[in-house]
């Protein structure tokens, strides 16, 4: 057997729960009558795609903040405070809009920085750092826009979240490079094996010589720098950047993480699982629109959805 | 002391998988007095305190209480018997009040607590015992001696007769060690016996009026402080089977000195340790738990930010700050505890094999995996590592296949210096053996190895030359020709 084949075998395996429910809800809107005839078009997925894709940039930051042993609960916030950033930049200062993305991703990194320096230097949990730089955000991004949006009209604004190369929408490209950038990272670097080696067991890293202070810093910059990454391309669909966009998005990217059968003790965690944790999550959301559910109640089915999902896996390993 | 036995136990056995933990122990303990419970590590004065305590059940024996027969077969059994336990590890609640901590699980008022009534009767107790702290402070504003009064005052609220106390003088200073002195003696005359375990000889003769000696899980005699001496029992102390172990290759000793330390101190444990290590031995380092040995180590790898002293390897003085800096001059440590300091145990034996070498196979952003693999291999077979695979979960192996992966880890790094904490501790006799041997063939292949080790016979066969260390110093340095015994080696690391 190749390695190849191997590899593919083991996925199977080590994720068999969540494929068959993501196989099982599929099936259902499939078949489904008021679905039925819209779920499997190309349209339809390509749409799902471009749903799922920022949140599967703040689950990728969040995976390896949880296989840390920590969280990151700033990154939901930071998607309002970036796409206003970037709104602004263009509405308000006439920047070149590249020039606007790229500063939007980059208030994105500063918030993970400010993030990383606190966890990495001080023993306060990253709960509560996060929970601050949360609150901080969500506050700058209102003060920024006075509360209401940053409308930008313009159809090169719209190429990053609306715009499509050939059949294919742009943010689902932007969504393949970051999850072969963060493949790369967590199995190809010794950065990666120092993530797993800290979060799994700070004394024995301590022994090892790991710079853990090092390692908890570039995680929260890389997951601050994913949240950028998803505030531009949320504003850039919306055509304006909203001071409550992506207002709790944080807890859509932990439950990717954790019914992608990631453990929130730390030390262990793969991005495979959670890419199936955030389709998931976002087929879900699709279906339910499609039936015409109201939101409350898909709240409800995503709660009991996410504890399922999470339970089959505790069954598994008991 | 007077004649009346609050407690006798007779004929005790306890075994584990693979190991007689205690057999045919006896023990007496009689009202008013102290009675010491003496042996080295592994003896198995915990086992019996615990099967004392209800935390184990022991497969043979009979207790007695007061003459009459008990059966303690839990933790509740043992408390309704008398029996209290002060832990090394305090288990106090640290963000209660003392008087909380002391009437924990039975408040008074029944389901609606009575704060007033509980810190008056706490208040009552503390008073009557001389302790000069309100039982309303907060537990975790106390010191370490205060903790312990705390522990003492909820056994005697409880009415405990018999009290057990395990190494109490471990972490507290001399003034408040008297202190605990007198307070034991208040509690003597009152006509509670207490078991009282510790490693230091000094302590026996201030406070103890008897001493029961174990050795290897056996009962070896029983002896009244006053007429016997400190030689006697270090006599009944070791004297374990020198038979069964490894037998070394012992080469003429090399020159060339590989690490040479001067008062290596850390402010704590380390106190000012001196010693050198050439190049293609093994040196142990002898000594009772708590002598600093490994605080040594650590000090010397780089683990303890602000320790001191002077550190040379081949010859040329150098400062190591970190793990990393150590790695570079050669040396290489495997932890004493394991699970706390060594495995990524959700990880496989591949990560835990190569964590240390990454370097060697991720380069240039591409992991070489048939090199990783390899690296892997070439250890799980010179340690002779039962796993059944590389990906295996390195949790679910044995202790002595996982200390292999953990030796492993660090010889990848080849270094010239190895440093083993207790490399046998929690390992199965076979793995073992198999350890020693791969120790031999290092030393014989020209590496130095440091071994910290608790246990006397795995000092004598294995070492080229032996330190004793006592309270943070070393106390005396022999050569494995010079004839040295289980005895020397106890009086210089027993205070």
């Amino acid at each position: 057997m190749s390695r190849f084949q191997k590899n593919v075998k083991t996925y199977v395996k080590e994720n068999l729960g969540i494929l068959v429910a993501l196989i099982a809800i599929c099936v259902f809107l499939a078949v489904f009558p008021k679905t039925s005839g819209v779920f499997l078009t190309q349209r339809n997925i390509f749409n799902v795609l471009r749903q799922i894709a920022p949140n599967m940039f703040l689950a990728c930051g969040m995976l390896m903040v949880i296989i840390l042993g920590g969280i990151d609960l700033s990154v939901g916030m930071v998607i309002a405070l970036s796409g206003c950033f970037a709104a602004g930049c263009v509405s308000r200062y006439g920047l070149p809009i590249p020039v606007a993305f790229l500063i939007g991703i980059l208030v994105g990194v500063v918030v993970g920085m400010f993030n990383g320096i606190w966890i990495a230097k001080t023993t306060i949990p990253p709960f509560i750092v996060t929970l601050a730089s949360m609150n901080i955000s969500k506050g700058l991004a209102q003060v920024y826009t006075g509360g209401s949006p940053v409308r930008v009209v313009n159809d090169e604004w719209q190429f990053l979240g609306a715009g499509y190369v050939g059949p294919v929408p742009v943010p689902v490209i932007l969504m393949l490079i970051v999850l072969i950038i963060t493949a790369f990272i967590l199995n190809k670097t010794q950065l990666g094996r120092h993530i797993y080696a800290v979060g799994g067991n700070p004394q024995a890293a301590k022994f090892s010589g790991i710079d853990a202070g090092k390692v908890k810093f570039l995680v929260h910059t890389y997951s601050g720098l994913m949240a950028g990454l998803a505030g531009v391309v949320w504003a850039s669909r919306m055509y304006s950047g909203q001071p409550t966009a992506g207002e709790g998005s944080e807890m859509d990217a932990i439950a990717a993480v954790v019914v992608g059968g990631t453990s929130m003790a730390g030390g262990s965690g793969k991005l495979g699982g959670m890419i199936i944790g955030a389709i998931i999550i976002g087929v879900l959301n699709n279906g339910l629109n499609l039936m015409n559910v109201n939101t409350s109640w898909q709240y409800c089915v995503k709660g009991i959805v996410i504890l399922l999902a999470v339970f089959t896996d505790y069954i598994r390993n008991r | 002391m007077s004649e009346h036995v609050l407690l006798q136990m007779k004929n005790i056995h306890k075994s584990f998988p693979g190991v007689k933990a205690l057999q045919a122990v006896d023990f007496e303990l009689r009202a008013g007095e102290v009675h010491a419970l003496l042996g080295e590590n592994g003896a198995g004065k915990s086992t019996l305190i615990k099967v004392l305590g209800g935390i184990y059940i022991a497969e043979e024996g009979e207790i007695f209480i007061n003459g009459r027969k008990v059966n303690i077969d839990s933790v509740n059994a043992s408390h309704e018997n008398g029996i209290a336990i002060i832990h090394q590890e305090l288990v106090l609640v640290p963000y209660m009040t003392v008087a909380e901590n002391i009437f924990l699980g039975r408040e008074a008022g029944g389901k609606l607590v009575k704060h007033e009534k509980m810190e008056r009767d706490a208040q009552e107790l503390l008073d009557a015992y001389g302790l000069n702290f309100k039982a309303d402070t907060l537990v975790k504003n106390l010191t370490i001696a205060q903790q312990q009064m705390v522990e003492i005052i909820k056994a005697i609220s409880y009415d405990s007769k018999i009290l057990v106390m395990d190494e109490p003088t471990s972490s507290i200073s001399d003034k408040e060690v008297s202190f605990l002195f007198e307070t034991m003696r208040a509690l003597t005359a009152k006509g509670v016996g207490i078991i009282y375990i510790s490693h230091k000889m000094s302590e026996l003769e201030q406070i103890c009026d008897r001493v029961t000696v174990m050795r290897d899980g056996m009962y070896v005699g029983t002896e009244v402080v006053k007429e016997t001496n400190k030689d006697k029992l270090i006599a009944m102390m070791v004297g374990r089977e020198l038979t069964n172990y490894y037998t070394r290759d012992f080469l003429p000793q090399n020159k060339e000195i590989v690490l040479k330390c001067d008062n290596i101190a850390d402010g704590k444990m380390a106190k000012g340790a001196s010693f050198e290590v050439h190049k293609g031995e093994i040196v142990g380092f002898a000594g009772l738990v708590g002598a600093g040995r490994s605080e040594t180590m650590k000090a010397v790898f780089g683990l303890t930010p602000g320790s001191t002293g002077d550190v040379y390897v081949d010859g040329k003085k150098v400062s190591i700050k970190s793990p990393v800096d150590a790695i570079k001059y050669g040396i290489a440590l495997v932890p004493e505890d394991r699970k706390l300091e060594g495995l990524y145990k959700v990880q496989s034996v591949r990560f835990n094999s190569t964590i240390e070498v990454l370097g060697e196979f991720i380069r240039r952003l591409r992991v070489n995996a048939e090199k990783e693999e390899e690296i892997t291999q070439k250890y799980i077979d010179m340690m002779a590592t039962k796993t059944p695979s590389q990906e295996q979960t390195i949790g679910n192996l044995s202790g002595g296949n996982q200390q292999k992966v953990m030796i492993g880890r660090w010889l990848a790094t080849s270094p010239k210096l190895l440093i083993l904490d207790e490399p046998t501790r929690g390992v199965d006799v076979g793995a073992k053996a198999e350890i020693y041997g791969i120790m031999n063939e290092l030393a014989k292949q020209g590496m130095s190895i440091i071994m910290i080790s608790s246990e006397l016979p795995e000092i004598l066969n294995m070492s080229d030359r032996i330190y004793v260390m006592c309270d943070g110093k070393v106390t005396g340095c022999f050569a494995h020709d010079e004839g040295v015994t289980q005895e020397t080696i106890m009086k210089l690391a027993a205070k």
